[in-house]
């Protein structure tokens, strides 16, 4: 899956407090100024990338954010990455689901950043960690 | 390959305490920053104290230059404004963003149950008719 994404430009930022979650959303927001989306699609992947941060700082203390410009079939996006290696997700499909939470949230985090991206995949093993890979295209 | 140093970007995000103004019987809360989760919960903290000691019958919280709503933040407001309601203020959320509201919905958050107007103006008009029914 990885092999057809050519990455033009990546950076990564780590997340291991709470502000991190702030400076990563901001930071993202800045590359979608950068790379034209338009203001709608700006908010989406800043709000996605706020929720995924806080997860990550939420369940596993800490993590890592990958940015990446990347072009695939001749189309522009933004790829980002979140990784951390926390407890995992035991039901992945319970967790993706709308309104489910293990703790005190509101289930939202991960369906409505799935449906805010044009790309999600959510990978994780109990015990191992989280990686949710999320893309937002330009429009052609 | 470039990279943001945190520490900059995390230098102008220092711990501002949001003003909470009064203005006749109301409190007026500018949000100017973009929040940490910590500065959220303190602000909804702050109002309903601010509510307490001013007495306090309406709260317009002005999100006119916030760019971003997730999950937390609107629960926060949410929640706020119900709390206030248990202490018989009214809240009304002012100013939000077109790209704001329409992010929010698709996240899958309405803020049911909350009062919105789409700039102070129309906030004070609002909280004006809604005290005016409440005193009826
Ligand atoms: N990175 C992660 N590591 C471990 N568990 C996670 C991670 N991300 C999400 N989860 C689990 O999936 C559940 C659902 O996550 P989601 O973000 O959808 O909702 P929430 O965080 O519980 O609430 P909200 O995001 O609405 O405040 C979480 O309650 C948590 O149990
Ligand atoms: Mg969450």
């Amino acid at each position: 899956m990885n092999s057809d994404y050519r990455i033009e430009e990546q950076d990564k930022i780590e997340i291991l407090e709470e502000k991190d979650v702030v400076v990563c959303r901001q930071a993202c927001r800045n590359w979608a100024k950068r790379m034209n989306f338009n203001l709608i699609d700006q908010t989406r992947i800043t709000t996605a990338v706020s929720e995924l941060a806080r997860n990550i700082q939420e369940y596993a203390g800490q993590g890592e954010v990958q940015i990446q410009i990347v072009e695939k079939d001749m189309r522009r996006g933004l790829r980002i990455i979140f990784i951390d290696h926390g407890p995992g997700i035991k039901n992945i499909k319970l967790a993706m689901s709308e309104g489910w939470t293990s703790h005190r949230g509101m289930g939202m985090g991960l369906p409505g950043a799935k449906r805010l991206m044009d790309e999600f995949a959510l990978e994780s093993e109990a015990g191992k960690g989280t990686t949710v890979t999320t893309c937002k295209w330009l429009p052609l | 390959m470039p990279r943001i140093s945190s520490i900059d970007s995390r230098r102008s995000i220092v711990n501002q305490k949001i003003p909470i103004l009064k203005i006749k019987d109301y409190l007026i809360v500018p949000i100017q920053v973009d929040m940490d989760d910590r500065l959220a919960l303190q602000l909804q903290m702050d109002i309903l104290k601010q509510i307490e000691k001013c007495n306090s019958r309406g709260v317009i919280i002005d999100i006119s230059v916030i760019d971003m709503v997730d999950s937390y933040l609107g629960r926060i407001l949410g929640d706020t404004a119900r709390m206030a309601g248990l202490m018989d203020a009214r809240v009304v959320i002012a100013g939000m963003q077109p790209a704001v509201a329409i992010t929010l919905v698709e996240l899958g958050l309405g803020l049911e149950g909350v009062y919105t107007a789409l700039n102070l103006e129309a906030a004070i008009s609002l909280l004006e008719e809604l005290l005016d029914k409440d005193a009826a």
